[in-house]
């Protein structure tokens, strides 16, 4: 397993499951965005899609992919920083942060939020959705619509998922990009490009997850 | 001006090491950070205790011996300079300053101010050359660089191997130095056609040697006193994965 | 009794004495030389090349250096670049006129052999550089770049910005590191060389001290190879690292080893002058800035206006004015000799009057100042970071400071000093340079050595000992070395007096700047070693160093160290007083023209001082080597 040998083929395979994380980020969002549409409309069609999903083979696949990609993310970061933070030094005075910006320094515990935050979304939709008792719509599909409106009804449900966006969003600024460092882009000119994408990513995705949450409590 | 100084000092390799302070009266601003140091050790041997040990040769910047801490960052306040091409008349009259080792596992303390970084040495021997011996190489206009790819080579030539980017990173990597060596030879029409076995090997050395991993923050450059940029690491990167893909 | 002693050069014409010693060299069977041991002490260009050299060889080399890496020597620190016959510009140039170049440039006090030889390998170095990925200045179109230097009318000078040093290093540490990799050579840094092991007359090991742990060791070898570099350091400020000591050479030459001409130390024009007394060291800035930029002082004395306000009319480009033809390229003798004048004429500038002026403002005028700062940025930023103050808009200030040793330990055409088996190549001996070394000719003559003519002499040594066994270092030599060093060190640390190293170092250096430095005259010299022999004493008496032997401590280092130079300083004064004429650097007060330009007496001192230790550092012994002048007629130096 010549890609668990040193740092640099570890990163490399945090770069490319963190890049599949966050194509995926893409197309979770744009299937979210129908919460957006007018309540009745939206149900309806969220419901259809959410079962469209979970009915093809193809998707399951990619489901799979996606949460192997999550544990091999996890664990490797895991034992990155473990491993980094026994072999680095500690200094009775220690301003070494005026050099980088402190989500660079803390992806490991924007990393840790976000993955806390994961459980939390696994457990209220994911798994209710799979295996537990759950409603139907007019179609007769499962309502996960009623599903999500409900949970955002509460303000402190909608402040704990701001909360995780907002990590998601500092991790995707400083992750997009330095997975493209990691798997060596090394031209100055898109590398500075790549800086610039990462950072509109990152805020246009956690805009993006973060709309979602508030329209749907003050909707309603 | 009036300088108080807490000093890192350590009496061997495996001692707990401790801060301890000191105060001088006489510095100017002119002297250069080392030399206020020599002041202070004039002072301390004329007391009769040990002065304290810090690394520095050349005293111009080039040679890359000297390094330490100065209030927690590598080489001190001054971009892009070493410590002892850092002057007093960066600090004010009353200030505190802090003296510390570079620290890492891979740089393990001497004594004092004096730490061991034998490992860079030991990436080196692990590839970061020519292959060629000495005498027969060819007329050296036979190989053509052009003014720019010797330029950029040059940039990535000119690290010195003080260690402020390993003191400086949070993960201890040493990828700012491996890579500016790998990057440098790579540059060349000379060095590029060894560049994969030179990589995996000086790669590899890296990881044996317990340096840590680069996460890109980007700090090493920020405090390296050469200015050896972060992309000379996405060029490692490239040259690795090249080599293994 | 002084002998006449011969340098072993062969016969015939001077373009045909290397090759036709190479094609008579004797050689060592690929086989037999695994058998044999070398040791280089020192890991600057010279060390570094011929410990590589000789590994990839085959010779089993341990090497020594006293920084913690080999990649820290002082070759690091040449800026401006490095000279070799190549002849692309097409000016002119040839082996010959490189060569007298050089010779003329030492004044017409080096072996034209050896000089001969230092041009016709330099055209090799750049080819061996280039290979090993030293990152040249080139042309746009891809070819090497080169510029001009002092003291010659070519661009023969190749540069890697303004750290040719530091990048020629790389390349020959790179080396180095390579063969250790292969276990051909065993690299012993922070080990400090302590005494040279001689069994039956032969340099057979050295003695060392492991300065992290105090631990002193014994290593032996089938010979020694000292590449120790210079020891201008002995003037206490000077351009040189903290580190850099004549211990090595100074204890080989108590051992046997004869020094020539220690008095010949190029001082250095362009300098930073001194800004206090707590000063360390003096930091050098290229000579190449002395292409574009033009020296001056203001006329008047004690002129506090700052630069810019004195007008051109009331400026004094002394250069230019005494030397046209060269101007601000006159060679380094001279141009420090004439930064004196003016400084001792109370025309300095400065806060302590110590300096002239550098000025780039009529450079940035005609091409611009991104053209100045893409040949000089560097060394501007350097300047500003060392003073604060911005050399785009204010002129430089600079001053003369010891840089080179021009003297060193007495070696024959094999580079072998008068010890058989021990050999000194680069800084560390006399050879090459005369009286005064031509710049970016120091990397050049240590590359040299190292790469290009110690593999072949050495190795012509080797040969008669391939039957040798390897040396046994519980020899009675290796005892009695080892405890003379301990009990050296041991009696600095019970001396328990009241001044350190450094405090009697600073002093020792001032009496040199002022009586054996820039010039010299008899009764200064006199009253010097006088002043020297009294501090010596008071140095075994009243010497102070905290700390144990057997343990890291800085301050046992330098006090050794500075033993040693308490007694060379006597040795270069009583050199340069014996010798009375004037020769490049050494410039004697007594012996001058009318206007005021070194009085040459070849008559009388067309020789080689090589002085031999008689066991009291008081009285050396003078030994001559005749400069025979076969095929250049020395003529008075002029570069008017």
């Amino acid at each position: 397993m010549w890609y668990f040998k040193n740092a640099l083929t570890r990163k490399n395979l945090m770069a490319l499951t963190g890049l599949f994380l966050s194509f995926f980020l893409i197309i979770h969002l744009v299937g979210n965005l129908q919460l957006l549409l007018p309540a009745k409309e939206a149900q309806l069609q969220y419901n259809w899609y959410s079962e469209l999903l979970s009915g093809s083979w193809f998707i399951k696949i990619v489901s799979y992919g996606l949460y192997a990609s999550i544990l091999i993310h996890a664990v490797d970061a895991f034992y990155l920083s473990q491993k980094s933070r026994m072999l680095s030094g500690q200094y009775a005075k220690d301003r070494r942060n005026r050099a980088s910006s402190w989500y660079a320094r803390h992806m490991m515990l924007l990393g840790l939020i976000i993955f806390a935050f994961l459980v939390i979304h696994f457990k209220d939709f994911w798994y209710p959705y799979k295996f537990g008792e759950i409603g139907l719509d007019a179609d007769g599909q499962k309502d996960l619509y009623s599903l999500v409106v409900v949970a955002f009804q509460d303000w402190w449900y909608v402040i704990l998922y701001a909360v995780a966006i907002l990590a998601l969003g500092f991790h995707l600024i400083h992750g997009v990009f330095s997975a493209t460092r990691s798997l060596g882009l090394y031209s100055p000119f898109y590398t500075k490009m790549v800086k610039g994408v990462s950072l509109v990513f990152g805020i246009i995705l956690s805009l993006g997850y973060l709309i979602i949450p508030i329209y749907l409590f003050i909707n309603n | 001006m009036k300088i108080h100084l807490n000093v890192w000092r350590q009496k061997h390799k495996d001692s707990k090491g401790a801060i301890v302070k000191y105060s001088l009266n006489e510095v100017a601003p002119e002297m250069s950070f080392l030399e206020m140091l020599d002041m202070l050790n004039l002072k301390l041997a004329k007391k009769g205790e040990r002065p304290i040990e810090f690394d520095h040769d050349c005293r111009e910047g080039i040679c890359g011996q000297c390094g330490l801490m100065i209030n927690g960052i590598a080489h001190g306040p001054l971009k892009n300079t070493t410590t002892c091409q850092l002057h007093m008349r960066s600090f004010k009259d009353g200030d505190t300053i802090y003296i510390e080792p570079f620290k890492a596992k891979a740089f393990p303390v001497i004594r004092d101010l004096k730490v061991d970084r034998s490992a860079f040495d030991a990436i080196i021997a692990a590839g970061g050359y020519v292959s060629v011996n000495t005498g027969q190489a060819p007329e050296a206009n036979s190989v053509m660089v052009t003014h720019d790819e010797a330029e950029s080579a040059f940039d990535s030539a000119a690290c010195i191997g003080c260690g402020a980017c390993v003191a400086t990173c949070k993960n201890a990597s040493a990828a700012l130095f491996t890579s500016a060596k790998i990057s440098h030879l790579a540059k060349l029409p000379q060095g590029k056609k060894e560049s994969e076995q030179r990589t995996v090997n000086m790669v590899n050395r890296m990881e044996n040697l317990e340096f840590g991993h680069c996460t890109n923050t980007e700090a090493c450059e920020v405090e390296c006193p050469q200015e050896i940029s972060v992309l000379n690491i996405a060029r490692m990167n490239f040259e690795y994965n090249k080599a293994k893909l | 009794m002084a002998k006449t002693i011969k340098a072993n050069i062969p016969a015939g014409e001077l373009n045909q004495k290397w090759a036709s010693y190479k094609a008579q060299a004797k050689l060592v069977s690929p086989n037999n030389r695994k058998k044999l041991e070398v040791i280089v002490v020192g890991t600057g260009l010279a060390g570094a090349s011929a410990a590589a050299s000789l590994a990839e060889m085959g010779y089993n080399v341990k090497s020594f250096c006293f920084q913690d890496s080999p990649r820290r020597a002082h070759s690091v620190a040449a800026q401006g670049g490095v000279n070799a016959m190549k002849n692309y510009q097409n000016d002119g140039d040839s082996i010959y006129r490189m060569f007298i170049d050089t010779l003329k440039g030492g004044d017409f006090r080096s072996r034209e052999a050896n000089t001969y030889r230092l041009a016709e390998c330099s055209a090799s170095l750049i080819d061996q550089a280039v290979a090993q990925g030293v990152p040249f200045g080139r042309e746009y179109s891809g070819y090497l770049k080169n510029r001009s230097f002092g003291g010659v009318q070519v661009s023969r000078t190749f540069y890697a910005r303004g750290q040719t040093g530091q990048q020629l290093l790389l390349g020959a540490y790179q080396a180095l590191m390579r063969q250790t990799e292969t276990g051909k050579i065993k690299l012993y840094s922070r080990h400090e060389m302590l005494d040279l092991v001689l069994i039956d007359g032969k340099a057979k090991g050295i003695i060392a001290r492991h300065l992290d742990t105090g631990k002193i060791e014994r290593h032996g070898a089938h010979l020694v190879v000292l590449a120790t570099g210079g020891f201008g350091k002995i003037y206490y400020l000077s351009t040189l690292a903290m580190g850099c000591n004549a211990s090595a050479i100074w204890r080989a030459h108590k051992k046997g080893a004869y020094m020539a001409n220690p008095s010949w130390t190029q001082i250095h024009p362009t300098s930073l002058p001194q800004s206090g007394p707590y000063q360390s060291k003096l930091t050098l800035m290229s000579e190449s800035l002395r292409n574009d930029g033009r020296i001056w002082v203001p006329k008047a004395k004690n002129d506090q206006r700052s630069p810019n306000q004195i007008p051109e009319n009331e400026r004094d480009y002394y250069l230019e004015r005494k030397y046209p033809s060269f101007g601000n390229l006159a060679p380094r003798d001279i141009a420090s000799r004439s930064a004196k004048e003016q400084i001792d004429a109370g025309k300095g500038v400065g806060t302590l009057q110590n300096a002239v002026y550098l000025d780039f403002a009529h450079a940035i005028a005609e091409y611009g100042k991104d053209v100045i700062e893409q040949r000089y940025g560097n060394l501007f930023t350097m300047y500003q970071k060392i003073t604060g103050i911005n050399a785009y808009e204010e002129p430089m200030k600079i001053s003369p400071s010891a840089h080179f040793s021009m003297g060193g330990l007495w070696v024959d055409y094999d580079l072998m000093t008068t010890i058989p088996g021990l050999f000194a190549i680069g800084e560390s001996n006399f050879s090459d340079h005369g009286a005064n070394r031509l710049g970016a000719n120091s990397l050049l003559q240590a590359c040299v050595d190292g790469y290009y003519i110690a593999p072949y002499t050495i190795q012509n040594y080797l040969a008669d000992e391939i039957n040798t066994p390897k040396t046994n270092i519980n020899h009675p030599a290796f005892e009695e070395a080892e405890l003379n060093a301990r009990q050296q060190l041991q009696q600095f640390v019970n001396c328990k007096g009241s001044k350190t190293a450094e405090e009697f170092h600073k002093e020792l250096g001032k009496i040199l700047y002022d009586k054996c430095g820039l010039s010299r005259s008899e009764s200064g010299l006199k009253q010097a070693i006088n002043t020297i022999q009294q501090l010596r004493d008071e140095f075994n008496e009243n010497l102070l160093v905290p700390g144990d032997v057997e343990d890291i401590n800085s301050e046992l280092e330098k006090a050794g160290r500075v033993y040693d130079y308490m007694e060379l300083a006597e040795l270069m004064c009583k050199d340069a007083l014996s010798r009375d004429e004037s020769c490049g650097a050494h410039f004697r007060e007594e012996y001058q023209t009318e206007d005021g330009e070194a009085l040459r007496n070849d008559q009388d001192y067309a020789y080689t001082s090589a002085w031999e230790w008689t066991g009291n550092p008081s009285e050396p012994l003078l030994n001559k080597e005749e400069l025979v002048f076969e095929f250049v007629k020395p003529i008075q130096r002029s570069y008017k």
